[in-house]
This record gives C-alpha cells, sequence and structure tokens, in this order.
C-alpha cells in the first residue's frame, strides 16, 4: 500500500485527474506503468514512434487514425494526462452515478464515446463524415480485396440510408441516430478500465 | 402401384392354383377390389398422426383470438389430450411417446434449427452468464430439489432416486422456452440467455442422469465416482462440441465442391449435422451441444458457398421440419398423458411443483448476483424475473424419466405423473401469463430493426478500435482475442473452406449484396410497376460528381428487376429435369443481359430515335454494369468495354412512360433507360 502511495505522489496533478476521469488509484497506477512501458526512452511522454512499435496497432486497419487520436492538432507529444483521459473514454459506463445537472458529462458517457469515434472517421475536424472521408475509412478496413466500384456503391450507400439532411455528409447527429441499436456502453468499453 | 398390381395377380394365382385342388370348389370371383391396411399401416399413421398436426396448426390460426391469448403449445397439449381420450374411448390403448422416437427423430429438427440459426453476437457476448446459467443454476435446482424431496419426505424415497428425479425435472426444455418465447418477441439479451441455457443445461442434464441412474444401479456411491463424475461433465461437453465442430468442417469443406450439383447441397447441411447428433449419443456425448457447435461451426462457409436457392431451402426446411416436429411432440405429450400408467401422489407433485419454482427463482436470483459483478451491462430485476418466469420444462424431462427401468425405480410411474403435471403446470400457467406479464412489467421486446449497412460499418470500425486500444493498454481482451480470431480465421480457415472468389470476399461486402438482394426481391413482391412510378417522382439527387446523376437506389431497383424479368422468361422456357437445376440467375445474367442491351443498342441507332429528356438524368450503361457488379466483377468487365465504344446518341426519359404495365413490358421500359452520353 505504502508503494502504490508513493507512485501515486510521483505522478503530478493526480488528483484532479482521477477525479475527471473517474478511475480508481489502482488503475491509474496500471496506466502508469503502461505508459513507462511504452515510453522506452524515459522521456515522460509519448511520440507516434513509440505507439507504432505496439504491435497491434500496426496490424490494425485503422491503427494510424487510432495513434492520431492521442494526439491533438498541433502536438507532437502526448503526456500522461493526455494518454490517461483518451483512455477515459473507454471505462464502461456507471449506472449508479447520481446525476448532478450543473457538473459536466463524463468522460465516459455514451454522448462522449460517440464523439470519440466520430473523430476517427472525421479526419478533417468540418463536424460531417465527408463521402471521401468514408470512402478512405472503407478502403482501410476493405484492404484491397474490393473494387473501387464496389467501395462507392457502399459508399453511397450508406450516406442515403444515414443521410437526414441530404448534405451528402453525415453529421454527427446523424452518426448517432444510425447506431441508437446499438449498444455502445457495451461495444466501446474496455472491461479491465472499470 | 406396381405392388398393387402384384398382389391382385397374386390374388388371381391363388385362386387359379385353388380350382387346381380337388374339391370343395370355391367359387371366388375375381378380387377387383381387396384391402390391404396391414402393408400400409406404420407410413399411413405416421402421415396421418402429422397431417393431424398441420391441420391443427392450421386450425389455430384461423380462430381469431385464440392465437394471441393462448400459446400454441398448450393449445396443441388439448388436442392431444382430446386425442387420446378418443383412442382410448374407442378400446384401443393410446400410443405414448416412445422416448427413441423422440430422441432420435423429433428432437434433432429443433435443435438444428435453433444451432443453425443462433444469433452469434449476443451469444458469445453473454457466453459467461449463459454457462453460469446452464451449469451452475441446472446443479444447483438438481441437489436443491432432490435434497429438499428427500427431506421431505413425501414418499418414502431414498436419495439417489430423488437427486436422479431433480435432475430430471430441472432442466429448463428447448423445445418449451423457444414456443412460448417466439410467440412474445421479447428482447435479444433475454431471449438468449433463457435459450443459450436450455441449450447448454443439456451437458449436465447428460451427465447427472447417466451419473445417478448408474449410482443408482450399483448402489453405492464413493468420492472417486463423484470425481469422476466431474470428469464426465467435461468429457461430455467438450466432446459433444469436438464432434459437432469436426462434423461442421467436413460439411463446410464438402459445399466447397458442389458448384456442380446444386440440387443436393441443401442435403449435405442435414446429413452432416444429423449425423453429428448421431455420433455424439453413439458415446453418450451431448447430442444436442455437438448439433449447436456443427450448425454454429459450418454456417459462415457453407453460406458462402451454396447458391441462393440452396440456402433458402434450408432455410425452409430446418423451420418445416422444427415446426412440425414441435407440434407433434406436445400433441404426443397430450396423448401421452391420456395414456400411460399414472400414480397420482398429491403431497409429491404439490411439494414438486413448489421445490421447481422455488429453486429456480433462488438459483436466478443468486447467481445474477455474481454474474453481475462481471457484467458491463447488467441484469435488471425485471430481467431476473423474465429468466426466471422463464424456465420452462418439457418434453425432454418426460422422455428422460420415461427411460427409467421399472425394476431400479418401482415409483417410475408416480415420477411420470408428476413430471407431467410439472410440464403442465409450467407451460400453461407460466405460458401462458408470461405475456401479459411481460406487458405489465414493460419489458423491451425485440426491435423489429432492418439490417443497416450503417451498422455493420460501425460496428466494425469500433470492434477495430477497441482491439487498438486494447493493444495500447497492453490488456488482452475480449477484442483482442476475437481480432485474432478474425484474421486467422481469414488468412487460413476461409480458404479452405471457401471455394472459388467467394473466399477473398469481406464480411462487409457479403453484407451489403445481401441487403442489396433483399431490398430486390422486396420491391418485386411489392407492385413493382407502382413502385417504380412512386420512386421516380422522389426527386432525384443532383449530384455534383459529373459520373452518375441518378441515385444509386434507384438504379440498383431498376437492376433488380431487369434481372428477374430476365430469370422469368428464361424461366418458362426451361423444361423440367429432376436432376439439374435452372443455373442460378446470378451466374449468367450478365451474359444474357449484355446480348440483349447490345441487339436493343444497335436497333435504336438504326432508327435515330431522339426524344427530349428533361430531367437531368443521363445513365451511363458501361458505369451501371461496372457498379453492379457485386457478385462477379470479371465477367461483366469483360462486356463492358464493347458497350462503352458504341458512340450512340439516344436519350430517353421514364416520365414518358406510362407506369401500369406488367413486369414485362416493364423489360421493353427499363431497357430504354440505357443510353450513351457521346
Amino acid at each position: 500500500m505504502g508503494s502504490t502511495n508513493s507512485t501515486l505522489l510521483k505522478i503530478p496533478n493526480v488528483e484532479v485527474l482521477m477525479q475527471e476521469t473517474g478511475f480508481s488509484p489502482a488503475h491509474i497506477i496500471r496506466l502508469h506503468d503502461r505508459f513507462k512501458a511504452l515510453d522506452k526512452e524515459g522521456r515522460g511522454h509519448l511520440c507516434p514512434q513509440d505507439f507504432g512499435e505496439i504491435k497491434e496497432l500496426a496490424m490494425n486497419p485503422i491503427g494510424d487514425r487510432i495513434i492520431g487520436a492521442f494526439f491533438s492538432p498541433g502536438k507532437e507529444t502526448v503526456d500522461f494526462h493526455t494518454f490517461v483521459k483518451i483512455l477515459a473514454h473507454f471505462r464502461p459506463v456507471d449506472k449508479d452515478r447520481p446525476k448532478e445537472p450543473n457538473s459536466p458529462e463524463p468522460i465516459n458517457s455514451r454522448s462522449n464515446k460517440l464523439k470519440f469515434a466520430f473523430q476517427l472517421y472525421d479526419q478533417d475536424k468540418d463536424g460531417k463524415i465527408s463521402r471521401d472521408e468514408l470512402l478512405k475509412v472503407l478502403r482501410a478496413m476493405l484492404g484491397m480485396q474490393v473494387t473501387e466500384e464496389q467501395l462507392e456503391s457502399i459508399a453511397d450507400r450508406t450516406i442515403q440510408e444515414a443521410d437526414l439532411d441530404r448534405d451528402d455528409a453525415i453529421s454527427f447527429e446523424e452518426f448517432r441516430k444510425s447506431l441508437e441499436k446499438v449498444n455502445i456502453d457495451h461495444k466501446m468499453s474496455i472491461r479491465f478500465l472499470r | 402401384m406396381m405392388k398393387m398390381l402384384l398382389l391382385l395377380l397374386g390374388c388371381c394365382g391363388l385362386v387359379l392354383s385353388d380350382q387346381n385342388q380337388s374339391a370343395p370348389r370355391d367359387q371366388r370371383v375375381f378380387p377387383v377390389l381387396s384391402i390391404n391396411y396391414d402393408y400400409v399401416q406404420m407410413p399411413f399413421e405416421v402421415s396421418l398422426w402429422i397431417l393431424l398436426a398441420s391441420l391443427m396448426k392450421l386450425g389455430f390460426h384461423l380462430i381469431p383470438r385464440l392465437s394471441t391469448v393462448v400459446p400454441e403449445s398448450c393449445l396443441l397439449i388439448v388436442v392431444g389430450l382430446l386425442v387420446g381420450g378418443l383412442i382410448r374411448v374407442m378400446g384401443k390403448r393410446p400410443p405414448v411417446l416412445d422416448s427413441q422416437l423422440f430422441f432420435l427423430c423429433l428432437l434433432p429438427p429443433i435443435i438444428l434449427d435453433a444451432g443453425y440459426f443462433l444469433p452469434l453476437r449476443p451469444f458469445t457476448e453473454n457466453a459467461g452468464s449463459i454457462l453460469t446459467f446452464a451449469v451452475l443454476g441446472t446443479l444447483w435446482n438438481t441437489f436443491f430439489t432432490g435434497a429438499l424431496l428427500y427431506i421431505c419426505r413425501p414418499a418414502a424415497l431414498d436419495l439417489l432416486p430423488c437427486l436422479l428425479f431433480g435432475s430430471i425435472v430441472s432442466a429448463v426444455d428447448p423445445v418449451a422456452v423457444l414456443a412460448v418465447f417466439e410467440e412474445i418477441h421479447i428482447n435479444e439479451l433475454l431471449h438468449i440467455l433463457v435459450f443459450g441455457e436450455s441449450l447448454l443445461n443439456d451437458a449436465v442434464t447428460v451427465v447427472l442422469y447417466h451419473l445417478f441412474e448408474e449410482f443408482a444401479h450399483t448402489g453405492e456411491v464413493t468420492a472417486g465416482d463423484v470425481f469422476l463424475g466431474v470428469v464426465c461433465f467435461f468429457v461430455v461437453a467438450l466432446g459433444g462440441v469436438l464432434v459437432g465442430g469436426v462434423y461442421g468442417v467436413l460439411a463446410a469443406f464438402t459445399s466447397r465442391f458442389t458448384a456442380h450439383t446444386r440440387v443436393i447441397e441443401p442435403l449435405f447441411v442435414f446429413l452432416y449435422s444429423y449425423m453429428a447428433y448421431l455420433s455424439a449419443e453413439v458415446f453418450h456425448l451431448s447430442g444436442i451441444m455437438a448439433l449447436i457447435a456443427c450448425g454454429v461451426v459450418m454456417r459462415p462457409y457453407v453460406e458462402a458457398n451454396i447458391s441462393h436457392k440452396s440456402y433458402t431451402t434450408i432455410k425452409y426446411f430446418l423451420k418445416m421440419w422444427s415446426s412440425v416436429s414441435e407440434t407433434l411432440i406436445f400433441i404426443f405429450l397430450g396423448v401421452s398423458t391420456v395414456a400411460g400408467p399414472h400414480a397420482w401422489n398429491w403431497t409429491f407433485v404439490t411439494i414438486t411443483i413448489l421445490l421447481c419454482l422455488l429453486s429456480r427463482v433462488l438459483g436466478v436470483v443468486g447467481l445474477t448476483f455474481i454474474i453481475n459483478k462481471y457484467r458491463m451491462v447488467k441484469l435488471s430485476g425485471k430481467d431476473q424475473f423474465i429468466v426466471a418466469y422463464g424456465g420452462l420444462r418439457g418434453a425432454i424431462a418426460f422422455s428422460l424419466a420415461f427411460l427409467l427401468s421399472n425394476d431400479d425405480f418401482p415409483m417410475k410411474d408416480m415420477f411420470l405423473t408428476a413430471i407431467i403435471t410439472v410440464i403442465f403446470f409450467t407451460v400453461f400457467v407460466q405460458g401462458m401469463t408470461i405475456r401479459p406479464l411481460v406487458d405489465l412489467l414493460a419489458v423491451k421486446k425485440r426491435k423489429e430493426s432492418k439490417c443497416s449497412i450503417n451498422e455493420e460499418i460501425h460496428t466494425q470500425f469500433l470492434e477495430h478500435l477497441l482491439a487498438g486500444i486494447e493493444g495500447v493498454c497492453g490488456h488482452y481482451g475480449h477484442h483482442h482475442w476475437r481480432d485474432k480470431l478474425n484474421r486467422f480465421n481469414k488468412r487460413y480457415i476461409k480458404r479452405c473452406l471457401i471455394g472459388g472468389e467467394r473466399s477473398q470476399e469481406p464480411q462487409l461486402v457479403s453484407f451489403y449484396n445481401k441487403m442489396e438482394l433483399k431490398q430486390a426481391m422486396m420491391l418485386l413482391e411489392s407492385n413493382s410497376s407502382s413502385n417504380l412510378s412512386t420512386v421516380t417522382a422522389a426527386a432525384p439527387r443532383q449530384r455534383s460528381r459529373k459520373t452518375l446523376n441518378i441515385s444509386k437506389e434507384r438504379e440498383e431497383e431498376i437492376r433488380k428487376i431487369l434481372r428477374a424479368n430476365l430469370q422469368k422468361t428464361r424461366q418458362r422456357l426451361r423444361s423440367y429435369s429432376r436432376h439439374t437445376l435452372m443455373p442460378d440467375a446470378e451466374d449468367d445474367w450478365s451474359e444474357t443481359r449484355l446480348k440483349k442491351q447490345r441487339e436493343e443498342m444497335e436497333r435504336r441507332m438504326s432508327h435515330f430515335l431522339t426524344v427530349p429528356a428533361p430531367p437531368v438524368r443521363k445513365l451511363e450503361s458501361g458505369e451501371r454494369l461496372r457498379s453492379g457488379s457485386f457478385f462477379f466483377s470479371e465477367r461483366v468487365s469483360a462486356g463492358d468495354e464493347s458497350i462503352r465504344r458504341k458512340p450512340s446518341v439516344v436519350k430517353f426519359s421514364l416520365e414518358e412512360k406510362k407506369p401500369h404495365r406488367g413486369p414485362e413490358h416493364l423489360l421493353e421500359e427499363d431497357e430504354e433507360l440505357i443510353h450513351h452520353r457521346p
């Protein structure tokens, strides 16, 4: 117990972090260990190469987008706080949390999870998934096994199905609506982060 | 027919030979019509029973309010009671539900139907909870019921027979659960929990049943025997799954080569599954789990290999057989109630019913408390109530009790009576009241969701995302292993088991194709010509892209109508042959259509027809064909080039044509949509 406390003290602003993200001290420590393992040169922050070394991300079709999500626009490094905040999106939802009217939504709420996923689609951050962005994602997921025309038909159909205001792109609201039947709490949570 | 003739000839022969003998001569008239019922008795009676069952099913749905109030299973049992009573009144002994007939003929179709169409995603997501309910729940029920029966001593029984009775009566029955839950359309989670439990507890039931039967036979139990029992459970469960898996792989592999014999494709599916069941039963492994494993393993590969018609055949045959089986089971249950020897013991029966209910409720509540700690989406009180209330008993319990030998178990009749009463209670009382209770408690019902390509794409995207995040966390969780399994599947297994080009087709594309096909079928089934006019009225979207100015949906519809009409004209020309099916429309519609289109275009060119086309709905034929190549990209592209090179200047608009025509006219109508840009 003493060692964990000392580790906690080494992390700056750990109280604020725990409150914002809702992680328990044990989790913060676990994530800190993981952060240190990834940060091989011990610089205290991560750069894209460190992420690139993770095998699973290299094989993942959207691995580069995931890596990109950790880095806020303009910044080239990820410090521990940002790391934990991004991972907080994937905490399972606490159903028994009392709904305080004035407090901001927790990072792991359904809406914020969906926003995170939406940002991965929407690379140019204009608030909409355009046809080209959708095509890029489909191409990444489907690889070289599909012809360009098939991709275009799928993309067209997707937009047609979801696009309610007929602007030929999927906005966040339309994205949320098309996923209303999917149990996002289940699908976007990692159990060990509870 | 031939045999009838031979019989008649035989009679003649007999008559003749009779005449050759000495007096007394019987002047027999030549028997023009004679009755020989014994010859056809067995198949005749079987067919009569099945016909009766089907007519009953038909009848229930003709009576307007009945099917909404009373579940079908109850009605069928009542019919069985009536039929049994009728037979008894006629003086004959009504047939009892023969256990061999039940386990070998009536049960497998239902389980195969359930296993083949098992929704795999919810099943795997809730596998932990399902297994807990199935294994621990059944064990708890058995021991609780058995022990309390022994303690309360309503019939002065030893411990072992009590435990055996407990094991028989505590298993939730898949047939009864299916019959009742199908009609109440409950939400997917609860459905898969109760249904999955009823399927998987077969392994536990089989082991416990054989265990206690063996012990009762030998008379004593040692600690070693108990340990062996536990080992036996794992062997039975895992062995069953293994046998099923092996047969599933065999079936998938066989289906790879059936491209030229499409007629017998469904037969392979049924035969391999049935063999899996029988093979498992040979070794006293869990036949139900073998059947489920076989269906689950072979489905993705078989569906990629077989033709669309075979898929429909399999679907409908399975549904038909399972429906008939279910009906027969319930009717026979009713008949057996009238027939069987009964030993009514008030205390025993009432205590049994009470204990069943109590143990189920306690078991569900206790287990939910434990599993909620590990679940991400917790089970609420309402969910627990439905799970507990949905634990119906059925014909499996009856058949198992029927199999008991009379010498070891002199109280067999009492057991049978009690089990029948429990079954009746659960099916009638719980089955009839569950629907109003579901409405009363406002339990979430299953949403009739149209499958949406958005959902599919985003779900896959999220799966990749989660697998990636798990990689970042360094946590080898659920998504990581699923990702690995998918990758392994794609790289090695699909290549072996799926023949031809389809092995490279990603899941998303096959999903998309299925959706397009479904939409096309829907369009044709509804009045296609009027649909066409309404769709044209819906404003086509002006796209900024230069190539396509028509909505894709519209285009697809046209394409499908064309294709279906081509199919129809071809069908009329084919002669019937038992050994070959007409080649699938999917396979060579493109060639016929291309030829037709080419001829049309040449015809038009020579007439120099030009009609002003007000709406900007140009359609480039080459483009359309290419984008429509969802089954066969290579074959169509060859025809593309030749069409593209034709320099015609013909434009038509759809609005000129009147929409009120039959499908044959639609063919010409749509052909005229083909026009090129210079």
